[in-house]
């Protein structure tokens, strides 16, 4: 019989693995996919993160942490990094990092913000500002590898078309994935909703009902989550099925 | 134009907490010596643009703890939380 793969470290000791780019491609003007083969990775589940650690020659080092994009798949992990310009980390992971180059990992890390498809069969509502899309599409995609059949929905709010992330990805049709896409400054054209902040209406609308009690999963800027998360406890969500995770400029 | 507020989830903090504690800390549940709020530590406020990192409460804003490194040491100011209580380890 074949083992069942058990995704985390169980246990082992965290440490820094050296990762090599393998592929990379642009998933806006500003932000860019990094393909990473990983030996030694213990795998992950959807939603966890991980830390990146560059090391300078003067032996002077700094670290980012980043959430995961992809499901997994092995010794590969994928990351979306938005470049920040006056950042220290971004920079160079988006312009400067070259397939077959080499950086350090530590992970995966976090237990709270994590979608897990063997013990949870409850709807699943995703609330994405901007780049929080990251962790949430790692969740899509591995509801996806699973053909899973956990109904979920996803509300994407974004500046505009152009800002939108995993645009391949999110044409694909997936049975039993809603999706809602929210534009804050500039909507296609004839695009029935006005540019706007995300409302009330939006989150009832594009979601679940509270007595479905659906897991609602919120990522972006501390702003946009503070906005949502509170506008779902106002509809009603029991706000310890509000899962979090604030994302911020950190470079 | 709104300013975004400078923290970010405990879990942003979560590499380092574990690399101090050997555990997963985020599902660490903690009791805020200030308010009594309890909270998991993947819930708290983490401030990391500093020299270390600090975890604040979310309900009152004290801080909770502190951990800084140096070449040499890394320190662990706890005296903001009444407990941590860890979910024991699988197996």
């Amino acid at each position: 019989m074949a083992r069942a793969a058990v995704p985390g470290r169980l246990g082992a000791r965290l440490r820094w693995l050296e990762a090599r780019l393998t592929g990379r491609h642009d998933e806006s003007d500003t932000a860019r996919t990094l393909v990473f083969d990983v030996p030694g990775w213990p795998g992950h589940l959807p939603g966890q993160h991980l830390d990146v650690r560059l090391t300078a020659a003067d032996g002077y080092s700094t670290q980012r942490s980043y959430s995961i994009a992809s499901a997994p798949d092995g010794e590969r992990v994928e990351l979306t990094v938005e470049r920040i310009d006056d950042g220290e980390v971004s920079p160079y992971l988006v312009d400067v990092l070259e397939v077959g180059d080499v950086i350090e990992l530590r992970g995966p890390v976090g237990g709270w913000f994590v979608w897990r498809p063997d013990e949870q069969k409850e709807p699943v509502l995703l609330v994405a500002g901007g780049s929080g899309i990251v962790p949430l599409m790692a969740m899509i995609r591995t509801r996806r590898a699973l053909s899973d059949r956990v109904p979920f929905r996803l509300v994407y709010s974004l500046r505009s078309p152009r800002s939108q992330w995993f645009v391949p990805d999110l044409r694909t049709q997936d049975p039993g994935l809603d999706k809602t896409f929210l534009y804050s400054r500039s909507a296609p054209e004839g695009w029935p909703r006005p540019p706007g902040r995300v409302t009330a209406n939006d989150l009832s609308a594009g979601g679940w009902p509270p007595d479905f009690e659906p897991v609602c999963y919120v990522c972006g800027s501390t702003g946009f989550v503070e906005t949502a998360a509170g506008l779902l406890v106002a509809l009603g969500h029991d706000p310890r099925r509000i899962r979090t995770e604030r994302f911020g400029p950190g470079g | 134009m709104t300013t975004e507020p400078g923290f970010l989830d405990g879990n942003a903090a979560a590499g380092d907490l574990e690399s101090l504690f050997g555990a997963d800390m985020t599902m660490a549940s903690g009791q805020c010596q200030g308010c009594g709020l309890r909270m998991r530590l993947a819930e708290a406020h983490a401030y990391l643009g500093g020299p270390g990192t600090v975890l604040r409460c979310p309900g009152c804003e004290d801080v909770l703890l502190r951990m800084v490194r140096s070449p040499s040491h890394l320190w662990l100011d706890a005296s903001g939380l009444d407990y941590l209580r860890l979910p024991a380890a699988a197996g």
